[in-house]
């Protein structure tokens, strides 16, 4: 199989993703918001119209960063990818209420139920995991962050901008196939 | 014993643990890249590659710092026995903020989020007695994602050695990529419920590399690792040869009715640092 390195810029349409296949590397740029197990959960609770920013238009990175208040500002310390998984109790429902996102980037594989949404629609990329630092070198920009108080460093929603994000390996592409098979083994 | 001296190295202990990826998992990983092409490989250059970065900016390897886990041996002339406890709980609030560690402790029954990785039994401290006026402190951030592979079964007798070895190969295919692979396996078997759990913790400490000094248990390690990686999950699951870089098992005698045996998975960043303190307080990290 011959492994392809490509370059993708978000906000993108599902055009941009049809030359993604499984195996393939990608490094990413534009904008990411964090959540896990508390912030799906939370965002699933919330009306619509009550989020006070718009998952809709950015990626959807499973991670619950390491992050320093210097002075005014946040700083990423260490920002690796968490066990995708867990998500599976809320993923396909939150991307169904969040129909617009197309990309989710996490480590291991995702529920089945999570690869039907996607397919037809975005890609399932993941990072390697506990790489943390270099992580942290390829976040450019801390835009935002929604429910620190409630949720704590961890589970708060992140708004990051990242630059040349990778390599991240398409685990599940838009035509639906997955790297991950049978228990987890790549068959490739 | 000058305890703000021993507080600042035990912060330095905590530091070293969580930036600084001990020599020979570096060199089992780097050996992993020799064996290893295309996805497998690219996985495994990333984890070099993270772990040079820590090491040089001061960032924790990962951003799940773990539960701050500590295994104690105090020597029994050792004349500070009691001072260990509060020193280490003062040095992970501490750390909390100079390193910083991500605030990991979490009360699911009050809701409250615990800012400085403290609470009711945290940080887990694991003691030990022997001879001698030394205490030795080694320092395991332990993940969740890795953690949260650990199993324990109670095997019947009647399935003896195949039921443990069959046992840990279908529990590392289940995990498949989520704790981080190649991990290293622990594996506690004998004792009770409790005590395989603990041994298998236990058998994390050992460096990747090492065998158990009782040559039927190193053969099973041995058989552990090559059968473990035979499966092709690889780095990440995300196909190839090395799953594990290593499979440590600690044992205990069974009572005649049971076969217990535990399970602890760690990650491939198998953070460890270890420092000893003399009669005099003076303290020094290895």
């Amino acid at each position: 199989m011959k492994q392809r390195i490509h370059r993708l810029q978000l906000p993108c349409e599902k055009q941009d993703l049809m030359d993604l296949s499984v195996g393939d590397s990608v490094y990413l740029s534009g904008v990411l918001f964090t959540a896990r197990d508390a912030a799906h959960q939370l965002l699933l609770q919330t009306p619509k119209y009550e989020i006070i920013f718009d998952p809709d238009s950015k990626g959807l990175y499973l991670c619950g960063p390491l992050m320093k208040h210097i002075g005014e500002k946040w700083v990423v310390i260490s920002a690796g990818p968490t066990t995708s998984s867990r998500m599976n109790l809320f993923e396909s429902d939150f991307l169904q209420k969040f129909s617009q996102i197309r990309l989710v980037i996490g480590k291991g594989d995702i529920g089945d139920s999570t690869k039907k949404i996607l397919k037809d629609r975005g890609v399932y990329l993941v990072y390697t995991g506990g790489t943390g630092a270099l992580a942290a070198d390829q976040i450019s920009k801390v835009l935002d962050v929604f429910y620190l108080e409630e949720l704590g460093m961890a589970e708060a929603i992140w708004v990051f901008e990242v630059s040349s994000f990778g390599p991240l390996i398409v685990a599940s592409d838009i035509k639906g196939n997955s790297i991950f098979t049978t228990n987890g083994v790549n068959t490739l | 014993m000058d305890e703000e001296h021993v507080v600042s190295s035990l912060v330095d202990l905590i530091f070293k643990a969580e930036t600084t990826l001990p020599e020979d998992v570096i060199q089992a990983l780097q050996q992993a890249i020799d064996n290893e092409k295309g996805i497998a490989r690219i996985q495994l250059e990333n984890m070099v590659k993270n772990a040079r970065v820590a090491q040089k900016t001061g960032r924790p390897i990962c951003q799940d710092t773990g539960v701050q886990t500590f295994f104690v041996t105090l020597g029994e002339d050792f004349p500070y026995c009691t001072r260990i406890k509060p020193l280490l709980i003062e040095a992970v609030k501490i750390a909390t903020e100079s390193i910083p560690l991500r605030p990991n402790t979490f009360d699911i029954f009050t809701k409250e989020k615990y800012t400085d990785n403290i609470g009711d039994h945290i940080p887990a401290i694991t003691w030990d007695f022997t001879r001698g006026k030394t205490a030795t402190i080694t320092a395991v951030p332990k993940g969740g994602g890795s953690e949260n592979m650990s199993k324990l079964v109670m095997l019947s007798p009647g399935l003896g050695l195949k039921g443990i070895k069959d046992f840990v190969i279908r529990e590392m295919i289940k995990a498949g990529g989520n704790p981080c692979p190649p991990t290293v396996v622990g594996v506690g078997v004998g004792g009770g419920a409790d005590v395989a759990m603990n041994l298998a913790k236990l058998a994390l400490l050992r460096p990747v590399g090492n065998r158990h000094s009782n040559q039927a248990i190193a053969q099973m390690e041995q058989d552990l690792i090559k059968r473990i990686n035979e499966t092709g999950i690889g780095p990440m699951g995300l196909g190839g040869i090395t799953t594990v870089l290593d499979v440590h098992i600690e044992h205990a005698p069974r009572h005649p009715a049971s076969l217990p045996v535990g399970l602890v998975v760690q990650c491939w960043a198998d953070r460890r640092a270890t420092m000893s303190i003399d009669q005099h307080g003076h303290c020094v990290i290895q």
